[in-house]
Formats: structure tokens, C-alpha cells, sequence
């Protein structure tokens, strides 16, 4: 084990830890991440399907549905899909269950900031 | 009126407007923050068009709709891999390192750690990426102006590639961020209505009937229903599949390591902007890669295969400017000329926005990493001498660039794309998650994930076929391959963060954990994030 010198802590303004510990905070912090981590697995795993099947499913993705549109078109097309969806989801998420506790919580550092010192300027 | 004639001055013509967007905005460059984001005063919908414009590249415009052209479907998967991308940059990305960072990638990691370490190794990282990238989009400079003056000269090409360069220069030291984004923005509605326009006549000769177009090119190609479905680039070894998931990985995390889109976040006021920007973004570049698949198929099924299939010598970057000059009325008519131009003219745009930018993200780098973080790390350096700095930069990466450039031109420009996905992906994107997500992350972690990233990813190519013992080969006589893959990704991605792991839990930084409250609280709320600056 060996330990960095410190470098950056020199300027630390005590209000991002009553920030940190508040209820509010944990609150966006649970938010966020309980949206983000699942949708990044899923994406991921949905994409690495597709790319899976291109190699190893080939008979699968020849299937003609309509036409000369088969199954690998489809499922390319559905990756497609599913990006806008989830690009239009996590919008939704973010400006209904997100945005209004970051505002919150950057205008109770506002508030709070100048009291405490100077206003953090990295 | 002759085509070369028009083709000239068309080119002439965005060089022009692009030099004059560049002055106009010189004059709203003053401070640093001009300088590198613009004044972080543009909207999310500027920044997602220019986001659009620094993404979509020559290697996307005329790379994939030329893959599609000649491979079929295969090509489609550079499409989606590099769509699907935007969803790491939106979801995890995006509106934390606007928040937490200033100007450059490694603002976010010196935040919390030894700033001069992070920032080196961000910097070299940065510089790297930006390199590779710079090279395939000047040699695809190159041979696009070489073959449309239809003379395959080396001294064309190498004209090209110097023109290139001083433009790049001449829009990052004259224009800054703000000069830069307006070339993007610009580039990227050309692109999307020159694309639009070709695909709605390529459509319209097959009266609106996907079925139709797709039976057309299916038939066109010689390879039947083959060429539908996945399996002609790629191949049916074990190898050429792990090559292509190799590829697929690159592809999707690569997007959100990439220095030149990651300064993009920046350039707008907040975090809700960045993500309206991505949004934006994701609608942009997704309905582009939909039309490249219209444009690669259209290709297929309406131009001779000696035109764009290299096996019986044709040129596969050339379908799309030959498409337009299809549709046009063919070759010899007037209405094949003037798409022709025009089209070629889009590419060229696509091109000079695209090296802007990239010149932008390694000079600020530079600038703003070695020089005011590194080298002069305890003396006040003037926002002046900073600016000063970074254009100097940007003329020495040009310059190298260029230099670089002429031999480069032996190499696939897919593949030095590819690469500089693969480095941005096992070098940067670690750091970047970790460092947002973990708060025992630390400097030795970084540092070991960066290099380690980088290194290895260039360091496989250097021993895979794309090197040696293969005929089209780099050094197609000599065999040092013992790596099988073209593609190092598999590989260095999960090393880059398993070292970012190991670097991490056998060192102990206390500030840098402590520190993370901070950048935590800031990244997710923006409390005391950089504000946007008024003129």
C-alpha cells in the first residue's frame, strides 16, 4: 500500500458535506443510479444480443419477415427503437424525479455557500 | 460549364463560408473560457447539432455507406454500435462531467486527485485518441478530392492533406470553441439535407418501396440474399466472430471516451443542457445512420460493382458521391454533375468540421493539462498565456498531423477509426466511470487504467495481422502477429478497468476519497458547477 500525496483537498467548503449527508441528496443519489445502472445493463446486454446473433445465429436473422425485409434488418432497426426510447425515457425521468432535487439541492448551496467561506471555485 | 469547375467551387465555397464563420467569431473570443467552450453559452440544440457535426465523419459518411455498398448488411453494424454509444454518453457521461469539469477530460479526475499525474496521463490519452482520429479523416481528405479531380496523384493527396491541416489550424487559433461549433453546426445541416435529398431520390426510384431497393442491391451484388444478412465482411471463423464482438465492444463504449465530443458537454450553460444536447444528438445521428443504410443499399443497387466493390477495383468511399451522381441522371448529365459536386462538397465539410474539433480537444489539452497543470503547476498562469499556449498547440498537433498523414495513407481508414474508438474505450472511459461512480477510486487507479488502456489497445494492433503477415498488411512480408484479432478491444477494455481496480485498492488516498463528497454532490446537483459567462 502506498499513499498519493494529497494535491486537491486543500480547498474544501464544508456545505457539500451537510449537502452530501442530507435526505434530499441520498434521495436524487438513489434516483439517479436506480435508473441509470439497470437501463445501462439492459441496453448493453440487448445491444450485445444483436451482435451475438449476427455471428452466431445466421440462419435466425435470414428468416424473410415481409418481403425482402428479414430478421436481421428488424432487429437492427429495433436497436434503433430501443435507443430513441430509452434516450426519451430517462428525459421524462430526469426532468420529472431528478431535476426539481438537483434544483433544490443547488439552491440550498446558494444559500448556504457564502455563509460558509468562500464559494467553491474549482 | 465543366464538373471539376463546379466541383471547385463548390469547395471553394464551403472553404469560404467556414473561414468566415471563423473570422465573425474570433471577435467574441476573448477570455479562456471563450477560448475552450465557447462561453458555455450555446443552446442544447446548437451543441446537439454541433455534437452531430464533430461526430458524424467522413469514416460514417462515406466509410459505412460504402461498407453497406460493397459487404451488404455487415456494414449496418458500424451504424448501430456507433448510435447505441450515445446512450453510455447520455446516462452516464454527459451531465456529470459538465458539472464537475472545466475545459478538458481530466478537469473531473484532478479534481479529487494528484493533478499533475491524472492530468499527464489524460493528456497524453487525449492527444493519442485525437492523433489516430486526425489521421483517418485528413488521408480520407485526400483520396476523396484525389479520385474526384480523377487523377489518383500522390501530389494531390498530399496538397489536400496540407490544405486540410492549415484549415484546421486557422479555425482552432482564429475561432477557439466558438468558431469550431458554428463550423460543426453548419456542417451538420449540410450533411443531413445533402443526405436527405439523395435518399429521397434513391427511394423514389424504387417508388418508396424499401422491399424493393433491398431485393434490387440483394440481386445487384451478384451475392443473392447472402448480401442481406450478417456474415460477408465478417466471415465464418471463430476468429473473424470474436474479431467482430472485438469490434461491437469498441464501438459502444468508445463514443463516451472520446476527448473531442467529451469537451462538446462544456460549451452549454448546465447539466440539463448537456443532456438536451445529447437528446438532440441521439435524433441526429440516429436518422443519419438510417439514411446511410438507404444510401449503402441505394448504392448497391444502382452503380456498376467495378465502381465501388475494391475486388474488381473499384473505390467503396466513392459510393455515396457516385450515388448522388446516379440519381442525379447519371454520369455526363447535368444533373449528375451538380449532385456529384454538391455532394462531395457535403463530405469535405464533414471532414474540416470534424478536424477541427479534434485539433480543439488535443490543444486544450495541452494548454490547459501539461502546461497550466503540469509544468507551470505552482505559478500563476494568465488566462492570456494559457490561450497563448493552446494555439500554439494547435499548430504544433496540426503540423504533426500533417507529417504523420502522408505515410499513413498505406492504412485503412476504417480501421485507424476503429482504433481510436478501441484506445478511447480501454483508456478513457474507465477512468471516467469510476471516478463518478466509486469513491475509493484514486490516483494510482487512473493513472494505471490510462496507460494501461492505452497501451495495450495500440499495443495489440502493433502485433495483430493489421501489422504483418497478411497481404494487406501494413508490412505484408514480415510476421510478428501473434495477436490474431484486428480489433484489441475485447481485450484492453476489461483490462483498462481491471488495472483501474488493482491501481486502486493497492493504494490508499484519503483526500481523494474525501474529496469525492464534493465532486458527488456537485456532479448530480451542479452546486458550484462552472456557470456560463455573458458578453
Amino acid at each position: 500500500m502506498t499513499t498519493e500525496a494529497p494535491d486537491q483537498a486543500a480547498r474544501h467548503d464544508p456545505v457539500y458535506d451537510r449537502l452530501h449527508e442530507s435526505s434530499e441528496f441520498a434521495e436524487l443519489r438513489k434516483r439517479y443510479r436506480g435508473f441509470v445502472i439497470p437501463a445501462t445493463v439492459a441496453f448493453l446486454a440487448w445491444y450485445l444480443l444483436y451482435v451475438a446473433m449476427s455471428n452466431w445465429a445466421g440462419d435466425f436473422m435470414a428468416i424473410k419477415v415481409a418481403g425482402n425485409i428479414n430478421v436481421a434488418l428488424i432487429f437492427g432497426l429495433l436497436q434503433f427503437v430501443t435507443t430513441f426510447g430509452l434516450a426519451f425515457m430517462y428525459s421524462r425521468y430526469s426532468n420529472a424525479k431528478l431535476d426539481p432535487l438537483a434544483r433544490n439541492l443547488e439552491q440550498a448551496y446558494r444559500d448556504q455557500a457564502g455563509t460558509t467561506g468562500k464559494r467553491g471555485q474549482a | 460549364m465543366s464538373d471539376q469547375f463546379l466541383t471547385t467551387f463548390l469547395f471553394l465555397s464551403v472553404v469560404a463560408l467556414t473561414v468566415g464563420i471563423t473570422f465573425w467569431a474570433s471577435r467574441q473570443t476573448k477570455t479562456a473560457t471563450d477560448f475552450y467552450s465557447g462561453g458555455r453559452s450555446f443552446s442544447g440544440f446548437q451543441n446537439g447539432l454541433a455534437i452531430g457535426g464533430d461526430y458524424m465523419s467522413a469514416a460514417s459518411f462515406l466509410g459505412i455507406s460504402g461498407a453497406i455498398a460493397v459487404y451488404g448488411y455487415d456494414g449496418f453494424l458500424y451504424s448501430i454500435g456507433f448510435l447505441v454509444a450515445w446512450l453510455v454518453a447520455l446516462l452516464l457521461v454527459a451531465e456529470m462531467l459538465r458539472n464537475a469539469g472545466r475545459y478538458t477530460m481530466a478537469d473531473q479526475l484532478a479534481f479529487r486527485m494528484n493533478q499533475r499525474k491524472v492530468r499527464t496521463a489524460a493528456s497524453v490519452s487525449t492527444v493519442v485518441v485525437s492523433i489516430f482520429y486526425l489521421l483517418a479523416q485528413m488521408v480520407g481528405a485526400g483520396t476523396l478530392v484525389a479520385l474526384l479531380l480523377g487523377v489518383d496523384s500522390e501530389a494531390i493527396k498530399n496538397i489536400t492533406i496540407v490544405g486540410v491541416g492549415i484549415l484546421m489550424i486557422f479555425y482552432v487559433v482564429v475561432g477557439g470553441m466558438k468558431g469550431t461549433t458554428y463550423v460543426q453546426i453548419v456542417k451538420a445541416v449540410l450533411l443531413m439535407l445533402g443526405s436527405a435529398l439523395i435518399v429521397l431520390l434513391v427511394l423514389a426510384e424504387f417508388n418508396f418501396n424499401l422491399s424493393s431497393l433491398l431485393g434490387a442491391a440483394a440481386e445487384n451484388s451478384g451475392k443473392g440474399d447472402a448480401f442481406l444478412q450478417p456474415g460477408l465482411q465478417y466471415g465464418s471463423t471463430l476468429t473473424s466472430q470474436i474479431d467482430f464482438l472485438s469490434l461491437g465492444l469498441a464501438l459502444v463504449l468508445g463514443t463516451a471516451g472520446l476527448p473531442h465530443i467529451l469537451i462538446r458537454f462544456y460549451t452549454v450553460p448546465t447539466a440539463r443542457d448537456a443532456r438536451k444536447s445529447v437528446l438532440w444528438a441521439i435524433g441526429l445521428i440516429g436518422a443519419f445512420y438510417l439514411m446511410t443504410l438507404v444510401l449503402g443499399f441505394g448504392a448497391a443497387a444502382l452503380l456498376d460493382r467495378e465502381a465501388v466493390d475494391p475486388a474488381v477495383g473499384g473505390n467503396q468511399n466513392l459510393a455515396s458521391p457516385l450515388l448522388a451522381e446516379a440519381v442525379g441522371g447519371g454520369a455526363g448529365s447535368t444533373g449528375g454533375a451538380v449532385l456529384l459536386a454538391l455532394i462531395a462538397a457535403v463530405a469535405f465539410a464533414t471532414i474540416l468540421a470534424v478536424v477541427a474539433g479534434l485539433t480543439l480537444a488535443s490543444s486544450s489539452s495541452v494548454a490547459h493539462d501539461l502546461y497550466k497543470g503540469v509544468l507551470k503547476k505552482d505559478q500563476e498562469v494568465s488566462e492570456k498565456d494559457e490561450v497563448r499556449v493552446a494555439r500554439i498547440a494547435a499548430f504544433a498537433i496540426g503540423a504533426i498531423a500533417i507529417v504523420l498523414s502522408i505515410p499513413a495513407q498505406r492504412l485503412n481508414i476504417a480501421f485507424l477509426v476503429a482504433l481510436a474508438f478501441a484506445v478511447a474505450a480501454s483508456a478513457n472511459l474507465p477512468a471516467i466511470i469510476y471516478n463518478m461512480f466509486w469513491r475509493r477510486f484514486n490516483t494510482r487507479g487512473a493513472t494505471w487504467s490510462i496507460y494501461g488502456g492505452l497501451v495495450s489497445a495500440v499495443g495489440l494492433v502493433l502485433v495483430s495481422p493489421v501489422m504483418s503477415s497478411l497481404p494487406t498488411s501494413m508490412f505484408p512480408d514480415a510476421d510478428f502477429a501473434i495477436f490474431p484479432l484486428n480489433n484489441p478491444g475485447i481485450v484492453s477494455i476489461p483490462l483498462g478497468f481491471l488495472l483501474g481496480y488493482i491501481g486502486t485498492i493497492t493504494s490508499r488516498e484519503p483526500s481523494a476519497e474525501e474529496r469525492f463528497t464534493e465532486l458527488e454532490v456537485r456532479a448530480l446537483t451542479g452546486a458550484g458547477a462552472e456557470g456560463a459567462t455573458h458578453h
